[in-house]
């Protein structure tokens, strides 16, 4: 889709990171390739290389996070770029300055790449629609949309474990509706080749036209999970009861929750992922969490390789450099 | 005052044709057409030459920001746009600020317009419930009495069925018109886009089509009831007309309008989160935006309004979910009214009624027609000239247009109120 595509400039190359649509397999491929040579410098003793160094990159949450925050944070340090972190929603925004004056304040301070969360849906476009030339917009979660850097760490993390997507069944489960997460998931998938991405939700959870957005739809979780080679889980945001849309934890477990009888239908060799922060009990069974078919940590180490592949692609110098920092 | 409009041709809304004729105005009325009445001495001639000469355009819905929102827009600014664009009535929403709730408001609003306005008449409605606040009948007499056209609750919600048919039955009884825009609030929510699959991409929070049609169908069963008469505002969904064509068909004294950008734009059109395309109700899909044409063509919906909602640059600045909804509508009602005749969903005379004759007889007002006797309100339009819609050249304070860009064709040459010229297009 988008004709305004502005996460590419002429040459295909990546000038912001906002969405997964819009880009195309090669530039995925492209991250998930430099993510992997990353991995080894976290591995080493001395965690840093030169890329963004003289860079500023500034963080700014409009809502809470912690793990893609500190993720984003240790790859930028690896990068050794400076930062600058804000909690935006304690800041400026709650005095009444308008989210453009924030931006163009900081962009004032001559920050080279901003990495944005913020709850509305569009917001990333937004802001990067106007900083200045040369400055880069990171997608770090826009509201319903899309949370296109955890997408990549879930596709870097599936091709560490099951190699070719082409001949993977890979079945999402739970809040599809309210996931930015499942939709950079499935555009990524689907972009990759998979051989089939599933969605599995009551009916509630789901958007209108999901099978829209490329996916089969499954309202029975066992049905949904046969043959599957990766099962993702997401969060269950405990206020979604509040608002009628399930009756209570305890029946979203009963139909939804994935119990290692239920993982027992898809593949002996499936993996269970899960972006975290899970609610054990709810949508996932502790000792599926933490049993040896979960990867559900190794996704987390996984995440800083992604961003600092996405960071070190934007600016230009994609690949791992040689030297340390001294 | 006599003014003579020559050779021009006429779009007769009422007749539903056109011909080429005269028109003869003697102090605020047309005199005769055709032929001059006797003693005519025409003091001022338009040649109207290759020109249409149409009823001034009556706007059933049209936010103006005055009183109260001065940083959006204001009566002068947005009569100014009015008059520019051949729109010689507006209908003004309650929800100014303070409402019109109170005889001083209303009082304000024909000082403002007669101190700082560009002579186009402008009529409030007014609020249904005390500060909108859908709890306690406002004085509808009084507030008739003082020249409100009719009562809405505009897009606020009332407290509760009740409520509503008890409003319903008393305009009924002071024989005030009740004008309805149907929201159910609970099923629209925090929605900024339709329910569909755009909105499901985006991730944006979507509003089903039951946020206006339960609110409808609901709204019909009051009309039934009380016999109030009824006018709906802005429908946008195909099982809206669907409703609306079968309740006409019971005789129910019920009319209906949409915002003309409902018959041009879908939600296809957010692109990638285009704020200046949000609206509420929602742009919906093809199939709402074909059923809505095809409620204007059989007469189901009666009108067509710009639901003119002008916003400063800030309102819209803002990621797609945050900004404020609404377009500036004055300077696109016509021209894109014309272009659907272009399109050949009506003859012209047929578009023309819809944005002049069928509203004023809707709301009860002295407009809309190009006959003898009649208010010589009156916009002559050089229907070759084309242009390219920029917001930044609007003359409504509003410049937040969802058409940039667009291909129009049609413009005002001279607009004419109770006479007099108004305005004159000297480009």
């Amino acid at each position: 889709m988008p004709a305004d595509n502005i996460q590419l400039d002429d040459n295909g190359k990546l000038l912001h990171f906002l969405s997964i649509e819009g880009l195309n397999q090669s530039i995925l491929t492209e991250i998930l390739d430099t993510a992997e040579s990353f991995t080894s410098v976290s591995e080493r003793n001395v965690k840093k290389v030169p890329i963004l160094r003289g860079k500023t990159v500034a963080n700014l949450f409009f809502e809470s996070s912690t793990r893609t925050r500190s993720t984003f944070e240790l790859a930028e340090q690896r990068l050794s770029a400076d930062i600058l972190s804000l909690n935006v929603s304690t800041s400026a925004t709650t005095k009444g300055e308008s989210l453009l004056d924030t931006l163009q304040n900081l962009e004032a301070m001559q920050i080279d790449m901003f990495v944005i969360r913020h709850r509305d849906s569009g917001s990333a476009y937004f802001f990067a629609q106007h900083v200045g030339p040369g400055v880069s917009v990171l997608n770090a979660g826009d509201g319903q949309h899309e949370h296109p850097s955890q997408a990549m760490l879930d596709m870097y993390t599936i091709r560490h474990y099951k190699k070719d997507f082409s001949q993977l069944r890979v079945a999402i489960v739970g809040d599809i509706l309210h996931s930015r997460v499942a939709r950079s998931q499935i555009h990524a998938l689907n972009l990759l080749n998979t051989a089939e991405v599933r969605v599995i939700a009551p009916r509630t959870l789901l958007p209108v036209n999901t099978e829209s957005l490329g996916v089969q739809v499954f309202e029975d979780l066992d049905q949904g999970l046969k043959d599957a080679d990766v099962v993702i889980m997401l969060r269950l945001q405990k206020e979604r009861m509040r608002g009628a849309l399930l009756p209570s934890e305890k029946e979203y477990f009963r139909l939804y929750g994935l119990s290692q009888d239920r993982l027992n239908l898809a593949k002996p060799d499936a993996i269970v992922m899960h972006p975290g922060p899970a609610n054990r009990g709810v949508e996932i069974e502790s000792s599926v969490m933490d049993g040896n078919q979960s990867v559900i940590l190794q996704q987390v180490s996984f995440g800083i390789s992604v961003r600092m592949a996405v960071m070190s692609m934007i600016v230009g110098q994609s690949g791992l450099q040689t030297g340390d920092e001294s | 005052m006599s003014l003579l409009i020559k050779n021009g041709l006429l779009i007769d809304p009422v007749a539903r044709n056109t011909k080429q004729s005269d028109i003869y105005v003697v102090q605020d009325k047309i005199s005769s057409i055709g032929k001059p009445p006797a003693n005519f001495n025409a003091e001022q001639t338009i040649d109207a030459k290759g020109h249409w000469v149409l009823p001034g355009l009556v706007d059933i819905q049209a936010r103006l920001r005055d009183p109260g929102q001065p940083q959006k827009a204001n009566i002068a600014s947005e009569t100014a746009a009015a008059i520019k664009n051949g729109i010689t009535s507006l209908c003004l929403p309650p929800d100014t600020q303070p409402v019109i709730d109170n005889s001083a408001t209303v009082e304000l609003i024909h000082h403002r317009n007669a101190t700082f306005g560009h002579s186009a008449r402008v009529y409030p409605i007014a609020a249904l419930t005390r500060e909108l606040g859908g709890e306690q009948l406002s004085n509808v007499a009084s507030l008739k009495a003082n020249g409100c056209v009719a009562i809405s609750n505009a897009t606020r919600p009332l407290a509760s069925n009740l409520v509503q048919r008890r409003a319903m039955d008393y305009a009924a009884g002071e024989d005030m018109l009740v004008i309805i825009q149907p929201i159910d609030h609970d099923l629209q929510g925090h929605g900024c886009a339709h329910e569909g699959a755009i909105a499901t991409r985006l991730g944006l929070p979507a509003i089903p089509e039951a946020a206006e049609t339960a609110a409808l169908a609901k709204d019909i069963e009051l009309v039934a009831q009380t016999g109030a008469r009824t006018h709906f505002g802005q429908l946008s969904c195909a099982r809206s007309v669907d409703m609306v064509r079968r309740a006409k068909a019971k005789g129910l004294p019920i009319t209906a309008d949409c915002a003309i950008h409902q018959l041009f734009l879908t939600d296809q059109d957010i692109g990638n989160f285009d704020s200046s395309k949000l609206t509420l109700p929602p742009l919906r899909s093809q199939y709402d935006k074909a059923a809505l044409r095809e409620g204007v063509a059989d007469g189901t919906i009666d009108c067509l309004c710009s639901d003119h909602q002008p916003h400063e640059t800030d309102a819209k600045l803002r990621p797609f979910p945050s900004a404020e909804p609404g377009i500036s509508g004055l300077d696109t009602l016509l021209p894109l009214a014309l272009r659907l005749v272009e399109e050949e969903l009506l003859p012209l005379a047929d578009i023309i009624a819809r944005v002049s004759v069928n509203p004023a007889q809707i709301i009860g007002l002295p407009a809309g027609k190009l006959e003898a006797a009649e208010l010589a309100d009156i916009a002559i339009v050089d229907p070759d000239a084309y242009y390219v819609c920029h917001g930044n050249e609007f003359v409504s304070q509003g410049k937040n247009t969802a058409f940039e860009g667009w291909d129009l064709k049609g413009r005002v040459q001279t607009t004419i109120i109770s006479g007099e010229v108004v305005y004159n297009d000297n480009s």
